[in-house]
């Protein structure tokens, strides 16, 4: 029943037979993945771009100020220009810092991010891959930034950084649990690890409004816990500003930093997108069930919209966090994973394979 | 020096993981330098180090005349820039028995309480912003904004105002000060409830602040702790009602008094007395009456021999001069009490054992102005 007109499948398709008519089956194959490479590196970087001068303007209006105003109409290209600034900076050489590492850091931090826009189901038929464990990937794929972190506060030589880096460590490793368990919670419900069927599953309305109360509990743990992993406030212990100057970048400079800038929006991305896909349908249009002429009219809106729609809708949920709480401090962080959030998601998941079994959900 | 002082002297190990937090630190708001031994995230002592921004101001005093010390006054606290000037001002004028009309004194307490107003809101600011509510640093400068305006529609400058002068006032205020007045007691009223909301009724912020930084009232008399950081110990230190100078014996205000010595309480007592300043700005911007701006003076103020001395409370605590005059045009010799010196040392004692989180929301409770410790 889902209009098949704003499906990518079909130009996707057309491409694919297109370059296996025209050349070799592996040249064909190669080529399609420089271009899906170029494709996700080109939208990183506007992405990223967009996320930073959206912080700024989202920030603005909580403190009732204006925002960046100056670089073309509404500084929009405020966050260019603050970029190529970034990219011509010196970049500044730490004595006695390990080198190699120091410089290997900010990658692994920026390719793991990378890693994990492979998996997301961006528009109906736009998904570069499509495994069948693909949360599992997802969760697997997202905790390697930490070691990225670890590493760029050890090799720093700075105590600074090295504090920052262990608060890092301790807290990512703690909430990647409760992220874990409350997406498990989706996984309960619809019985699969692949982000395309679990999309499709929500075909008859989203899980955050067809799993009752386990589906909320969950999307309260997840958001809770989301914010926390990529460390932004009121969990950015890792760069506590008023603490540690600037945690584990602290030594960093021009691009180097901008790598670990802008992989902490992009951070914040996937997970909005994660938590858009899983409690809120992704793509799938908003459907009631047995509402035809409702769900015919939501059908025209394309996939990609209603995908970007939801992710941004939580991404100003997390920086509506970020620019209202006070910071936690180290000790209350991990109370609240281990005493409270961690208990409450495994209680959760009992509740969730309860209401599964009982059949309790539409 | 007492037994609680002695028995916190430190000795630095060789071994002892040291980091250096300061002069450049977001959270030391100036350049301080408190060099911290760590165990892990836990303080095992810090010892502060002062004097990156000293200017030598009272040696400087010693060849200026007793207006031109005026100047020099305002740059040490600058936030209760006003009161450091009429602790001088009153200093001088007990001296030499001058009677200033009673419309200076109503202004002298106008003055005193906005910039203890304004003064608060920029801590309120910086405290919000040292436990990551970076939102709190912009509601607490929009209504700051308001007094500096009423103080640059009087004197011309928003900051270093310098108004007072040995007899009263340079000039008269603007005819608008008593309206404006009142229009920002109406505007600060309705906005307190907003910092209430945004920190006050925080659970994150409970959490940080409460049970942190515990000061005993012993302590806090110790080592002279003054002011809203004394008082929030049950200290009761308020130079207004102790040894009430100016108009402060004729106004009804209440002196605000916490006694769980936490930041917590600190933070109370610090909102409270705003609250309790709109009180008194109402009285007085309503009753300020019609007459001289100064009393008459002459135009070199020449000390008699003898020693004076004047208190004071400024937005952090007591301030105090002590002036030896040799009977010239120039003080033979000035000294401060300055309340932020004495606040400052008791910092060791509430951090120890605390997380380097507490230690930056003690520091922030404490209200610390870093030109006005190193003068």
């Amino acid at each position: 029943m889902i209009l098949d007109i704003y499906s990518f499948s079909t130009l996707t398709a057309s491409i694919n037979k297109e370059l296996h008519a025209a050349m070799a089956p592996w040249l064909a194959v190669l080529t399609e993945f420089v271009l899906i490479g170029l494709l996700f590196l080109l939208f990183y970087a506007i992405l990223g771009l967009f996320l930073v001068y959206l912080e700024r303007k989202v920030c603005a209006v909580m403190q009732n100020r204006i925002g960046p105003n100056r670089v073309g109409k509404w500084g929009i290209f405020q966050t260019i220009a603050d970029f190529i600034k970034l990219i011509t900076k010196e970049l500044i050489p730490i004595k006695n810092a390990d080198d190699f590492l120091f410089n290997l850091a900010p990658f692994i931090v920026i390719i793991t991010s990378f890693m994990v826009m492979a998996a997301l189901p961006f528009a109906k038929g736009l998904q570069a891959l499509d495994f069948n464990i693909g949360i599992f990937y997802i969760i697997a794929v997202s905790s390697l930034g930490v070691v990225g972190i670890l590493i760029a506060g050890w090799s720093s030589n700075s105590k600074y950084s090295l504090i920052g880096a262990m608060r890092s460590g301790a807290q990512v490793v703690s909430y990647e649990l409760s992220v874990g368990l409350s997406l498990l919670a989706i996984v309960v419900f619809s019985g699969s690890m692949q982000l395309s069927t679990i999309v499709e599953s929500q075909a008859n309305g989203w899980w955050i409004f067809k799993g009752h109360i386990p589906a909320l509990i969950a999307f309260v743990i997840y958001l809770i816990a989301s914010t926390a992993e990529i460390n932004r406030g009121p969990f950015d212990l890792a760069e506590a500003e008023s603490e540690l100057t600037a945690g584990f970048h602290t030594e960093y400079s021009g691009i180097k930093f901008a790598f670990f800038f802008l992989a902490e929006y992009i951070n914040m991305f996937i997970v909005a997108a994660i938590a858009a896909t899983l409690f809120f349908g992704g793509w799938m249009p908003l459907h009631i069930d047995h509402w035809e002429a409702f769900n015919r009219v939501m059908d025209y809106i394309p996939s990609i919209i209603w995908f970007f729609g939801k992710t941004f809708f939580i991404i100003y949920l997390i920086m509506w966090f970020k620019w209202t709480f006070p910071r936690l401090r180290i000790d209350q962080l991990l109370n609240l994973e281990w005493k409270y959030l961690l208990p409450l998601s495994l209680l959760n998941i009992v509740l969730i394979s309860f209401v599964v079994l009982m059949g309790w959900y539409f | 020096m007492s037994d609680e002082v002695i028995k916190n002297i430190i000795v630095r190990e060789d071994e002892d993981y040291i980091i250096n937090m300061g002069p450049q630190h977001p959270s030391t708001h100036g350049v301080l330098r408190l060099e911290v031994c760590l165990n892990g995230e836990t303080v095992n002592y810090l010892t502060p180090h002062i004097g990156y921004i000293h200017r030598s101001i009272e040696k400087m005093c010693e060849s200026d005349t007793y207006k031109q010390i005026i100047h020099l006054s305002d740059r040490m606290d600058y936030l209760s820039s006003h009161m450091n000037n009429e602790a001088i001002c009153l200093a001088v004028e007990n001296a030499l028995e001058v009677e200033v009309p009673l419309r200076v004194k109503y202004i002298r307490v106008a003055l005193d309480e906005l910039s203890r107003i304004a003064s608060h809101h920029l801590w309120w600011s910086a405290f919000g912003m040292d436990l990551g509510a970076l939102t709190a640093f912009f509601y607490g400068m929009r209504d700051r904004e308001k007094i500096l305006a009423i103080f640059e529609e009087s004197f011309g400058s928003r900051l270093l105002h310098s108004f007072n002068t040995p007899g009263g006032l340079m000039h008269d205020v603007h005819p608008n000060f008593q309206k404006h007045i009142m229009e920002f007691v109406h505007y600060f009223r309705k906005k307190l409830p907003e910092y209430k909301q945004l920190l006050t009724d925080n659970v994150i912020f409970h959490n940080r602040t409460k049970g942190i930084g515990n000061m005993t009232r012993e302590t806090a008399i110790a080592f002279g702790v003054t002011g809203p950081s004394g008082r929030g110990s049950g200290f009761s230190c308020d130079v207004r009602k102790t040894a009430p100078y100016g108009l402060y014996d004729e106004i009804k205000f209440n002196e605000i008094l916490h006694d769980k010595g936490d930041s917590f309480a600190r933070y109370l007592v610090r909102m409270e007395e705003m609250e309790e300043s709109l009180n008194i700005l109402e009285y007085v911007a309503d009753n300020i009456p019609e007459g001289d701006f100064t009393a008459k003076m002459k135009p070199i103020v020449k000390l008699p021999e003898g020693e004076y001395f004047q208190r004071v409370e400024t937005a952090r605590g007591e301030l105090s001069v002590y002036i030896v005059s040799d009977g010239k045009k120039f003080p033979y010799r000035i000294k401060f009490r300055s309340p932020n010196f004495s606040n400052l040392f008791v910092l060791n004692t509430l951090a120890k054992g605390g997380l380097i989180a507490d230690l930056v929301a003690i520091s922030g409770s404490l209200d610390l102005v870093i030109p006005d410790i190193d003068r």
